[in-house]
């Protein structure tokens, strides 16, 4: 156990601080997300994220956004079990067409009011699949799209960034 | 048996089945009749030739069906002949386990019925098209007739139990976590996993049918999305098959190059996943230590490398970027900086009850079982499998390197953990060892257009295991065939059998510690 609390004690808070933003572009992403949650949100939006048919890249990016780094959950963004709990929906994939009713499900599960993220460029656009006789392509082929985040995969910045862009729309 | 299995073989064959023998870029075809194809695999299976791979091809009025054998590191590739009008031939799958999903898939994609096939039900066939309907016949349009929406998939006849207390826990396809979609039907008395059951085939994109007419470039990005967190994998093994149908070689620096690349991307993964085992049994702790060292090491890729997750670094040919001296240094001192670390982190998770008590004995996976689904990776290493394709059937650069490969016999949750912290270690050994070596000079070698029909198997090991890109060129340097065989393929059904008297809260990490590719099986 002792190690356990040396180990935390000597990692210390490496998450990129809120008072000298001055040059670090996640912190300034950050603050200002918070402002625009607190004021639209009373503090917190919840997100449930659905692969509707990616290569699992965009997974490890936003799986990213809860490391110690970026932490969002200080932001008041947190990532819920059922879209029954969420604010926003953060779609990444082209479309399968195997998975097409389960996001149309899905969308219709979420609460008024509600957003759409698409993650990706397979999302954005339909990226390297396009429409095929498997995959509808871009998320908007299939619910309406509020704000896109592009990028194979977009870097855990770029998705904060594109998070603040729904917050401010 | 050893490397000269093969002679061996044939001469046990020769009284039963005939042997058309042939040579395609590092590739070797045996020809046989298709009546033969599963009393091949019954003396096969006599032998202890492992079962590797399974595809088809659909050539003007006929089928290929292929079947990739190993044994000693030694491959080779069964084919057989049949006619469309009677697409029909003997199953492997009873014989050898591991086919039976491949099979399943052929016979959706292609129609193909395999005579005396286990399971009769459909694979990644859902609702997206219908029945008798065959997405990979060249006559099928690559845009379907899909309809506006494509319906649930909802009467997939599930095995059934009954009995007082039986109850079933339908999951999926949608989890609760940031996972891939899949579904997995439970059949539970109390907390006890009676039975599982998965269903896969949701994220199915097409991925054969797309890369059909690309140009090499194309396929080598397509192939580095079959799975993202195997992109350098895929990327590698689908790029090896081109450049040996094309018969190229690329320079010994891109091969020192991808070797770089491919060790990171198994570091990388090893990291998020054993933080999230821990995670999984609800140790935290361990979970944002983790967290914090893949982050780093992501960090390291995007500035050495131009890319987090190291898409598109692997070309055909050889390799998009380039390192300098300097760049290679701070690589060595991120590795001294990772290993001292593990070096505090690992002895404070060995020593925790806690651990121990969630991952000793739990999803034991034993060594007959694994051998028999010809499991593959650090979840075959740790029940006994000792291969690897770095060592076992080595190739540039591990030609030039020792190869450590950890291997255990205990199958439960622990051995995979440790083997996958042992992999780490070794893998940092190799970084230094490739960039030792590396010496200046090119990074890829000039793109020849191959012959019309010039067909090869790239293998290579992926972070999960023994990938195999079966590609065949058609004319004018375009894609006629590419069939990539994610280890997943073999895997997931291993997990069918470890959750077996496992307790449900304990499926997660018994999953997490297959880490099946959800996208790579379903392609």
């Amino acid at each position: 156990m002792l190690r356990l609390f040396s180990k935390i004690l000597k990692t210390g808070v490496i998450t990129e601080r809120c008072k000298t933003p001055k040059n670090d572009e996640l912190e300034q992403l950050g603050i200002e997300i918070k402002r625009r949650i607190d004021k639209k949100f009373s503090g917190s939006i919840a997100i449930r994220e659905v692969d509707a048919g990616s290569c699992n890249g965009c997974e490890l990016e936003i799986h990213a956004l809860n490391n110690p780094y970026y932490d969002i959950e200080r932001f008041g963004i947190h990532f819920v079990a059922s879209p029954r709990h969420a604010d926003v929906l953060l779609v990444t994939g082209p479309v399968s067409r195997h998975m097409q009713t389960a996001l149309l499900r899905t969308y219709e599960a979420t609460p008024n009011p509600k957003w759409v993220v698409a993650v990706g460029d397979c999302a954005v656009c339909g990226g390297e699949f396009g429409v095929s006789y498997a995959s509808c392509g871009a998320v908007s082929n299939v619910i309406p799209v509020d704000v896109t985040i592009p990028g194979c995969p977009p870097t855990p910045l770029a998705l904060m960034k594109g998070l603040l862009g729904l917050i401010k729309a | 048996m050893n490397a000269c299995w093969t002679i061996e073989f044939l001469n046990r064959l020769s009284t039963d089945i005939t042997v058309a023998q042939s040579e395609a870029a590092s590739t070797t075809i045996w020809q046989i009749e298709s009546r033969h194809w599963q009393r091949f695999a019954e003396l096969a299976s006599q032998c202890q030739v492992r079962w590797v791979a399974g595809w088809a091809e659909h050539l003007d009025a006929r089928f290929l069906v292929n079947a990739c054998f190993e044994n000693a590191g030694v491959y080779i590739v069964l084919r057989t002949a049949i006619s469309c009008a009677t697409p029909e031939l003997p199953s492997q799958a009873t014989v050898y386990p591991a086919a039976n999903r491949s099979e399943r898939h052929t016979q959706d994609m292609f129609g193909i019925h395999f005579i005396g096939h286990p399971d009769k039900r459909r694979w990644t066939r859902h609702q997206a098209w219908d029945k008798h309907s065959y997405p990979l016949r060249k006559d099928f349009p690559v845009h379907g007739k899909p309809q506006d929406i494509t319906p649930p998939d909802m009467d997939y006849p599930f095995i059934k139990s009954h009995g007082a207390g039986v109850y079933e826990i339908p999951v999926g396809p949608v989890h609760a976590g940031i996972i891939e979609p899949g579904h997995f039907r439970f059949q539970a008395v109390g907390e006890l996993i009676l039975n599982l059951e998965e269903r896969l085939g949701y994220v199915h994109k097409g991925i054969e049918k797309i890369a059909e007419g690309r140009a090499p470039e194309a396929l080598a990005r397509l192939a580095g999305r079959v799975s993202g967190d195997t992109t350098v994998g895929h990327c590698w093994a689908a790029c090896r098959a081109m450049e040996q149908a094309a018969g190229i070689e690329i320079p010994v620096r891109a091969s020192l190059l991808r070797g770089i690349l491919a060790e990171r991307e198994r570091i990388a993964n090893h990291l998020g996943d054993i933080g999230a085992l821990c995670n999984d049994v609800a140790f935290v702790f361990a979970q944002m230590q983790f967290t914090r060292l893949r982050e780093g090491w992501l960090r390291g890729n995007a500035s050495y490398f131009g890319h987090r997750l190291l898409m598109d670094r692997i070309i055909p040919g050889g390799v998009a970027c380039d390192v300098s001296d300097s760049a290679c240094s701070l690589i060595k001192q991120e590795i001294v900086q990772l290993r001292a670390e593990l070096s505090e982190l690992v002895p404070a998770l060995d020593l925790n009850s806690s651990l121990e008590d969630r991952f000793y004995t739990a999803g034991l996976l034993s060594t007959e079982i694994a051998a028999a689904f010809g499991t593959l990776g650090y979840v075959g290493r740790a029940s006994g499998q000792n291969f690897d394709v770095r060592r076992d059937a080595a190739y540039p650069p591990y030609t030039q390197v020792r190869v450590r490969v950890p291997v255990e016999a205990q199958g439960d949750i622990a051995s995979r953990f440790w083997v996958r912290y042992k992999e780490i270690n070794a893998s940092l050994h190799l970084i230094e060892d490739f960039i030792d070596l590396l010496a200046a000079g090119d990074i890829r070698a000039e793109w020849q257009t191959p012959q019309a029909d010039s067909e090869s198997l790239g293998i290579v090991e992926g972070w999960r295991g023994e990938i195999t890109a079966y590609i065949r060129f058609g004319s004018d340097n375009k894609i006629a065939r590419y069939y990539p065989r994610d280890p997943s393929i073999l895997n997931w059904p291993a997990l069918e059998k470890l959750v077996l008297n496992n307790i449900v809260p304990d499926f997660p990490v018994c999953n997490k510690s297959l880490n099946g590719s959800y996208s790579g099986n379903d392609l």
